[in-house]
């Protein structure tokens, strides 16, 4: 790939890296990367991917955008309101960027179409909202082998890892189960700080980046977490856990299926 | 005894289990926590056998399933 003037001006900054350079930002440019949930994470991590000029961003959501959303989910605007979450937030991506090849999947991430849809990309972004779809997303990453970022928020916290199936610690590893339904508060009761996910959101995105660069330490076997209200990041080492129903050496988990508790709100139509 | 949970050092009296020390620690929602202890990670039948000494390292890992 020859990078074009017009490239070598809008990447400029990416160039002059030592780490990135003209290389570095033609990976970036056969890179590919799948967002699932165009919401408080998925938004910022998809304006940033597309302003580094990652080539091909997919994006996967079945919802369309809420007057309630607009107080985080920025790749979303006020005229939004009514349309599909992946058109809307495809038009920005392309607008900031015409570099960017989007592709949307206006659907449900689930169990017949997660392993295949992933195996087309390069790393995966973890932006749902709910227990059943980030257990799943860690279940179809295994068993495709994508490396992926997961992350978490509510309230004023926040929390990330990335997760390299087979070589690192996944979700199950540290979290062997799902919560009780019962004991998980509704997340529209909880509610979340707006910025949360802008902050947690773009830290994906530069694991993205680097993983797509080949270049620094990806988060992994480490939880960072983050509390907004005392201001403090912590990096909690993991290990890989040998009882790992999914990942260890006597798997229970071998094949995919979502364990379809719709712990996060009852009703399935959580917007936090 | 002097234990880190979370980061930070805590005397505590004695030794105690994982399941008192949720409780001591005023941890509001036990179920919504994972509990790595000494970089193991407990499964919650365990909460209330595993016996924590000084020098312990514990981690509170809370469950977070917002993201949208
Ligand atoms: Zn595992």
């Amino acid at each position: 790939m020859n990078l074009t003037d017009e490239q070598l001006e809008r990447y400029s900054r990416h160039i002059i890296l030592e780490q990135v350079g003209a290389t570095g930002q033609e990976k970036l440019l056969s890179g590919k990367v799948l967002i699932i949930g165009a919401g408080g994470l998925g938004a910022p991590a998809g304006l940033y991917l597309a302003a580094a000029g990652v080539g091909t961003i997919g994006v996967i959501d079945s919802d369309s955008v809420e007057l309630s959303n607009l107080q985080r989910q920025v790749i979303h605007h006020t005229p939004d309101v009514g349309t599909p979450k992946v058109e809307s937030a495809a038009a920005k991506m392309r607008a900031i960027n015409p570099d960017v090849t989007v592709r949307t999947y206006f659907d449900r991430a689930g169990p017949d179409n997660l392993v295949a849809l992933m195996s087309e990309y390069d790393f995966v972004i973890d932006g749902t909202d709910n227990f059943s779809s980030k257990y799943l997303i860690n279940d179809a990453a295994w068993f495709a082998r994508k490396p992926f970022s997961h992350a978490g928020i509510l309230r004023f916290s926040g929390q990330l890892i990335t997760v390299r199936p087979g070589q690192s610690a996944c979700y199950r590893c540290l979290f062997p189960d799902p919560p009780e339904p019962g004991a998980v508060p509704s997340c529209s009761q909880a509610g979340v700080l707006g910025v949360l996910g802008g902050v947690i959101g773009t830290l994906q995105a530069t694991e993205a980046i680097k993983y797509l660069l080949g270049e620094g330490e990806l988060l992994t076997d480490a939880l960072l977490t983050y509390d907004a209200s005392g201001m403090e990041f912590r990096k909690v080492p993991v290990r890989r856990n040998p009882r790992c129903r999914l990942c260890g050496p006597s798997p229970t988990i071998t094949v995919l299926e979502q364990q379809d508790q719709a712990v996060c709100d009852l009703s399935g139509s959580c917007n936090c | 005894m002097e234990i880190t949970v979370n980061g930070d050092a805590v005397t505590l009296d004695g030794p105690l289990t994982i399941a008192r020390l949720l409780v001591e620690q005023e941890v509001k929602m036990p179920d919504m926590v994972s509990v790595e202890h000494n970089g193991k990670i407990l499964d919650r039948a365990e909460f209330d056998k595993q016996q924590v000494r000084p020098g312990d390292t514990v981690e509170f890992l809370y469950f977070m399933g917002g993201g949208a």
